[in-house]
């Protein structure tokens, strides 16, 4: 089987989807004749057609609008927002109709959508288009927001983001588009919702993390073990609604915990999980909760991202002092 | 049934593509000592566009996003303008900015990814461009407000791409200019491009220019390739804004003879054949063609004018390559006018991180 990145796991799983399920389209700008302008749906409308594959008029407003009203008519959108910083002006359609549609109608109406868009930095792109903002959608009830870290990952994630009854967020790591392969067997099955992954298990420390930091925690992980740190790695994939009982079940494991994410620091997700361990696992910790973060700034432009992004370096010194904290 | 209004959109255009007059000149167009330096201002953007692309494509800057083609819409507008109206551009009016003392090395440095580039040297009162799509019509609405409420006979100029004519900014924004008659024209660069998105796929509307009428104010379309219907176009609307006559939508039909941006590839979704075409109606030969007629241009004038550009950019080029490195630290240094104590340790943990990098 041949080995494809993320962003050609993002094309397989929609694909797929509207291959199967003929209510399934996708719409945003330049993804019909340009096949994206990360050609996440190459290809796409070739084989379904211009009607299910739209190009729409340049307005992300309207893009997030009108699916809520498809949805509310029993079609399926994948909407895609070409870069994170344009999402913002959709806002008051995700906080004030597609999050509460089913509330407002107790049930009647609902709407099972999908906005898709790159986030985070580290590709160089201009300004605005490098932005983290799983926290602020986090904060709305009534949705979900998911981020994959690996082909594997967002070909399930994705297809279960589109079968999900709900809205989903759905933020694809731009710095992992293309930064490694994988075997993903197009075989349909959707990865489970609302759980954390442990993808490497460990004694020391709980790693928390999600989305493109997941590369960076990674390594930090190996190296640390050859220093005879073993680091429980959790990738959080769903951030709303968070799995806390995964990450307490190992901080109980483990007494110890540095979170790591690419936005602002300030009410960053990080500060979710650390309340909850707080609330919830304290008497479990050996060492204060550790967070490793973006900065409180506006993310800057090409030449200080690589400063701001927080580095495998700046990782594993949190994690040495929080697991030499007596 | 009777009718309750009618409504035109002229459209204007002065040399056509073959050079030649298509009907009587304005004044300024008379004088062939306001035409040369039009002509010599495309020609440096330009030059310009260019080394910026060889910039780009040789890993010594970043994203670039060119205007080839469509120069005589940014610099038309530049000329046009008083030195103290105000400007919110999109990000392809470089001839524009040019115009109104934005150095070329500026920029440079704002494509290469440094936040300082905005910060510009000569020019205080423009707004830096504008890359979320269409949001600075809106911004346009409020600076022309102010200067209505100064009362200072100034007027502001805000450049879209067609494309950003889809958006709900643009209609809020035109629609509240006719409400307060507001100093201000709207220039639209009809490029026939929204990356991959052509005219006909963002709007059924015959023009773009009619949309004003519906805002309540006038809209025309003028030959965008031609710079002396441009230069005319927005000087009559700035005039018209200055006597307190409202805003004015200007729709500059031209192309992109360009990528979207370097990181595009258009021959995804045109040929090579339409663009062939396209070539045919850009805005600088038929100047040259038409200035070598009048004899006031030849090839003495052409061969030095295209050395001066060359070693106007260089020199641009060369101060825009020795810009020393932003400390990291500085991503906090414009935050706030104060920083707040709660981020300083944020800010020296960058400070010392700059240090060890130094
Ligand atoms: C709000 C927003 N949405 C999407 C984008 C991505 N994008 C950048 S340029 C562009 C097309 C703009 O087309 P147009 O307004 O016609 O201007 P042109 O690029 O042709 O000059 C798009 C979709 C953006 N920068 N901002």
């Amino acid at each position: 089987m041949p080995e494809i990145n993320l962003v050609e796991a993002v094309n397989q799983a929609l694909a797929y989807e509207m291959e199967h399920d003929p209510s399934v389209m996708a719409l945003g700008e330049d993804i019909g004749v340009n096949g994206g302008v990360f050609r996440a749906t190459l290809g796409l409308r070739e084989r379904f057609g211009q009607d299910r594959v739209l190009d729409t008029p340049l307005s992300e407003v309207l893009i997030g609008a009108m699916s809520i009203g498809l949805s509310t008519m029993k079609i399926r959108p994948v909407a895609e927002i070409q870069f994170s910083g344009f999402l913002y002006s959709n806002l008051d359609n995700i906080i004030n109709h597609a999050s509460r549609m089913r509330n407002r109608t107790q049930g009647r109406l609902s709407c099972p959508m999908v906005i898709r868009s790159p986030s985070g930095g580290g590709i160089h792109a201009p300004e605005h288009h490098s932005e983290s903002p799983e926290a602020m959608f986090a904060h709305v009830p009534g949705i979900r927001v998911v981020i994959p870290s690996s082909p594997l990952r967002a070909y399930g994630l994705l297809l279960a983001a589109i079968r999900d009854p709900d809205p989903v967020i759905f933020l694809e790591p731009t710095r992992l588009y293309r930064l490694f392969k994988q075997e993903v067997p197009d075989n349909g099955k959707a990865e489970l919702l609302d759980v954390c992954l442990t993808i490497r298990e460990g004694t020391d420390v709980t790693l928390v993390s999600w989305g493109a930091m997941m590369n960076e925690v990674q390594i930090a992980a190996e190296t640390l073990s050859t220093e005879g740190i073993e680091a429980e790695v959790i990738d959080v994939a769903t951030i709303k609604p968070l799995d806390m009982e995964t990450i307490l079940k190992s901080v109980a494991k483990t007494g110890r915990c540095v979170i790591v994410h690419e936005a602002p620091r300030c009410a960053g997700f990080g500060a979710e999980i650390a309340a909850n361990l707080a609330e919830h696992g304290l008497l479990t910790l050996f060492a204060p909760v550790c967070r490793v973060t973006g900065y409180d700034a506006v993310m800057p432009l090409a030449k200080l991202e690589k400063s701001y992004i927080p580095s495998v370096e700046k990782i594993i010194k949190a994690v040495r002092k929080t697991v030499q904290f007596a | 049934m009777s009718t309750i209004a009618e409504f035109k959109i002229p459209y204007s255009q002065f040399l056509d593509h073959k050079g030649e007059v298509v009907q009587p000149l304005p004044e300024f167009a008379q004088d062939s000592k306001i035409l040369i330096p039009l002509y010599r201002a495309m020609v440096e953007k330009r030059t310009f566009d260019s080394k910026a692309i060889a910039l780009q494509r040789t890993g010594r800057m970043g994203t670039y996003a060119s205007s080839l083609g469509q120069e005589a819409v940014g610099v038309g507008i530049g000329a046009a303008m008083k030195a103290d109206d105000v400007l919110v551009p999109s990000y392809r009016e470089y001839g524009a900015q040019f115009w109104r003392g934005v150095k070329m090395r500026e920029v440079l440095l704002y494509w290469s990814g440094d936040e300082r580039s905005n910060n510009y040297e000569c020019q205080k009162t423009d707004l830096p461009i504008c890359v979320t799509i269409g949001a600075h019509a809106g911004h346009a609405v409020g600076v022309a407000y102010a200067l209505k409420l100064r009362n200072k006979n100034q007027a502001a100029v805000c450049t879209i791409g067609d494309g950003a004519t889809s958006k709900g900014d643009f209609y809020e924004a035109i629609n509240a200019a006719g409400v307060w008659k507001l100093p201000l024209v709207y220039v639209v660069s009809n490029n026939k491009f929204a990356i991959s998105i052509r005219y006909e796929q963002q709007t059924a509307a015959q023009t773009i220019a009619q949309k004003a009428i519906a805002a309540g104010f006038s809209g025309e379309q003028i030959d965008g390739n031609d710079v002396i219907a441009v230069r005319q176009a927005v000087d009559q609307a700035l005039q018209k804004a200055r006597r307190g006559d409202g805003p004015t939508l200007i729709e500059a039909m031209t192309y992109r003879l360009s990528d979207h941006t370097t990181a595009d590839d258009a021959s995804r979704y045109r040929t090579q054949e339409e663009l062939s075409q396209h070539w045919v109606f850009e805005p600088i030969s038929r100047l040259r063609k038409y200035l070598t007629e009048l004899k006031v241009w030849g090839k003495n004038e052409e061969d030095a004018l295209i050395k001066e550009c060359a070693a106007k950019v260089q020199r641009e080029v060369d101060e825009y390559l020795n810009t020393p490195p932003q400390d990291p630290s500085g991503m906090f240094d414009h935050l706030y006018e104060t920083l707040p104590s709660a981020f300083e340790d944020q800010r020296e943990e960058l400070r010392k991180k700059g240090r060890v990098h130094a």
